[in-house]
């Protein structure tokens, strides 16, 4: 293998979980769009904390306050300079859905009234839906989805269509959970900007699986998670435009948020702490610090670079199986590392289970997207979804599960 | 494991399941689903004057696991009364699908009990009965590992 791509075998070595057997077989991890494995440097960072210096962060003067300070802000500055944003434009909460109701709440109840609207995908995640849905309800703002065509792909004069109806707040996903459809953002903001409209990107999907610079792209806020990233759980990030941070009010109230507080009211801290009410989950921010780490050693480019390659092979292989439905764009420069798929005959779910029995991790439902299920006609998808520790023996398992699955149900 | 989990009867009741349809003058009609993976179930049952099973039916889209346990379960109960309904148990619906051979974890429990919690809350209503807070935990896998089963 030549040195400008990476090797997902050497790869695998730093994940433990790897070690694992599943039903005496080896671990075939592919449902890397939920949640993706953890290297041995991001443990490791989370554990020396709790052993090392353990201590709330922004209070204790002492020395191991001081050290778990140092090491959460310098996490926030990895993170900001792994999107190309500023530190005080990164606020970590605990998760991509949070980062979203916290524009839903603190920018949407404040700027959207009656008759503004909203406009979102039909490709979104229920987390860039309901929140919006919950806001409209309180605002009287209506909501706008932008329809898909049989590829997958957002239609774009009905992207033109509903700019025109001049929205307000433009929310939508950078790359499809369920489809793999990598959306042009930076085009959507051009011409949302062009109609006054601030833009929303759902990046999470994105960020763990390319480069993304929230400059180039020119959004006004982008929200992903961490673990989606080989972090850990329970930390998400938002990132927000200085100017219109400053404006927003807080979405959480209590400790940390403040720079001040007197009986009659409060005055808010600065950014990007005004956001970050409360003890964060201090120790996982820093093995995200360390996730990143990670991912910049390899490098953003090979990532991609390798996801296409999987992408294209797995795309090839599936399409081999009989009676297959494979979704989403064709094109490889239009999609992700996610495919989702059905059998005619087999339900997702006994597929799942059957691929279970030979130790491989799919995921099978309705990937928390059920208006793109109805709009694809079916309950559910069997969804792969690949990563860095992922190479093309796991697609030749894969594949080979399938026919078994047909054995099994006489197809 | 292995296939042994989708043994011949699973894969038959999938295939060609049992008293399948909508009965449109049934005194019980309900309709449940599994919010995980979005399957759903509707189940019609029509009693007779003796407050007999006569007729029972389902219809939805599931996977083997739950479309075989409606299939199974609609057999069971043909001809049965509601006080047997009542006490029909899910012990004795898992039994039938052969529960403890599957092998099936607490994700797919649920798919197998889909339409046992169709059953049960038809069955309250029409009966207007309110469920208590230990009859609807029951209604789980998690109510049912308590149980030791």
């Amino acid at each position: 293998m030549c040195a400008d791509q990476l090797d997902p075998e050497v790869i695998k070595q730093d994940f433990p979980i790897f070690k694992r057997r599943i039903y005496g077989k080896s671990l075939i991890y592919l449902d890397n769009a939920a949640t993706t494995q953890k290297p041995r440097q991001v443990i490791e960072t989370i554990s020396e904390f709790y052993q090392n210096y353990n201590a709330n962060v922004h209070r204790g003067v002492y020395k191991l306050g001081v050290e778990a300070t140092e090491a959460f802000e310098n996490a926030r500055a990895k993170v900001a300079n792994f999107v190309n944003a500023k530190d005080s434009e990164i606020i970590f909460t605990k998760n991509a859905t949070e980062a979203l109701n916290l524009i839903a709440y603190s920018w949407g109840l404040r700027n959207l009234k009656k008759g503004d609207r909203i406009l979102l995908t039909e490709m979104e995640h229920h987390s860039n839906i309901v929140p919006w849905q919950i806001i409209a309800e309180y605002t009287g703002a209506m909501l706008d989805y932008v329809p898909i065509n049989e590829e997958g792909l957002l239609i774009e004069e009905e992207i033109d269509r509903l700019l025109n109806l001049r929205p307000k707040i433009v929310s939508v996903t950078h790359a499809s959970n369920v489809l793999g459809t990598i959306n042009n953002v930076k085009e959507i903001v051009e011409k949302a900007h062009k109609v006054g409209a601030i833009v929303v990107v759902d990046a999470a999907q994105s960020v763990p699986h390319m480069p993304v610079n929230v400059k180039e792209l020119d959004c006004d806020f982008l929200a992903f998670s961490g673990h989606k990233a080989l972090g850990p759980l329970g930390v998400g990030v938002l990132y927000g435009k200085r100017d219109l941070l400053r404006e927003m009010n807080p979405f959480l109230g209590g400790g940390d948020m403040i720079s001040r507080v007197w009986l009659g009211g409060a005055e808010w801290n600065e950014l990007p702490w005004k956001f970050e009410a409360g003890t964060s989950s201090v120790a996982d921010v820093i093995g995200l610090g360390a996730a990143i780490d990670y991912l910049n050693s390899i490098g953003m480019d090979k990532v991609r670079a390798h996801e296409v390659k999987l992408t294209d092979y797995a795309l090839k292989r599936l399409s081999e199986v009989p009676d297959i439905k494979i979704y989403g764009p064709r094109d490889l420069s239009k999609r992700g590392a996610v495919i989702s798929f059905n059998l005619s005959g087999i339900h997702p779910h006994d597929l799942a289970s059957i691929l279970d029995e030979e130790g491989i991790a799919i995921r099978a439902g309705h990937h928390c997207a059920q208006p793109l299920m109805n709009r694809l006609g079916v309950a559910a998808t069997a969804r792969a979804s690949f990563y860095i520790y992922n190479s093309e023996s796991d697609i030749d398992a894969l594949v080979e599960a399938l026919y078994k699955a047909r054995r099994i149900f006489k197809l | 494991m292995s296939s042994e989990f989708y043994r011949e009867r699973i894969i038959d009741h999938y295939r060609n399941p049992r008293n399948y349809g909508s009965i449109e003058d049934a005194q019980i009609k309900v309709q449940e689903s599994n919010p995980l993976c979005g399957d759903d179930v509707e189940l019609y049952i029509k009693l007779d004057k003796d407050g007999k099973i006569e007729d029972i039916k389902f219809k939805g889209r599931g996977c083997a696991i739950s479309t075989a346990s409606a299939s199974l379960m609609t057999e069971l109960l043909k001809g049965k009364k509601v006080d047997e309904l009542l006490s029909f148990t899910k012990r004795e619906l898992l039994e039938a699908l052969g529960v403890e051979t599957l092998g099936l974890n607490p994700v797919r429990m649920k798919c197998a009990l889909l339409p046992y919690k169709a059953l049960k809350v038809g069955l309250y209503n029409h009966l207007g009965k309110e469920m208590t807070e230990e009859e609807e935990r029951l209604l789980d896998y998690e109510g049912e590992a308590k149980e030791g089963y």
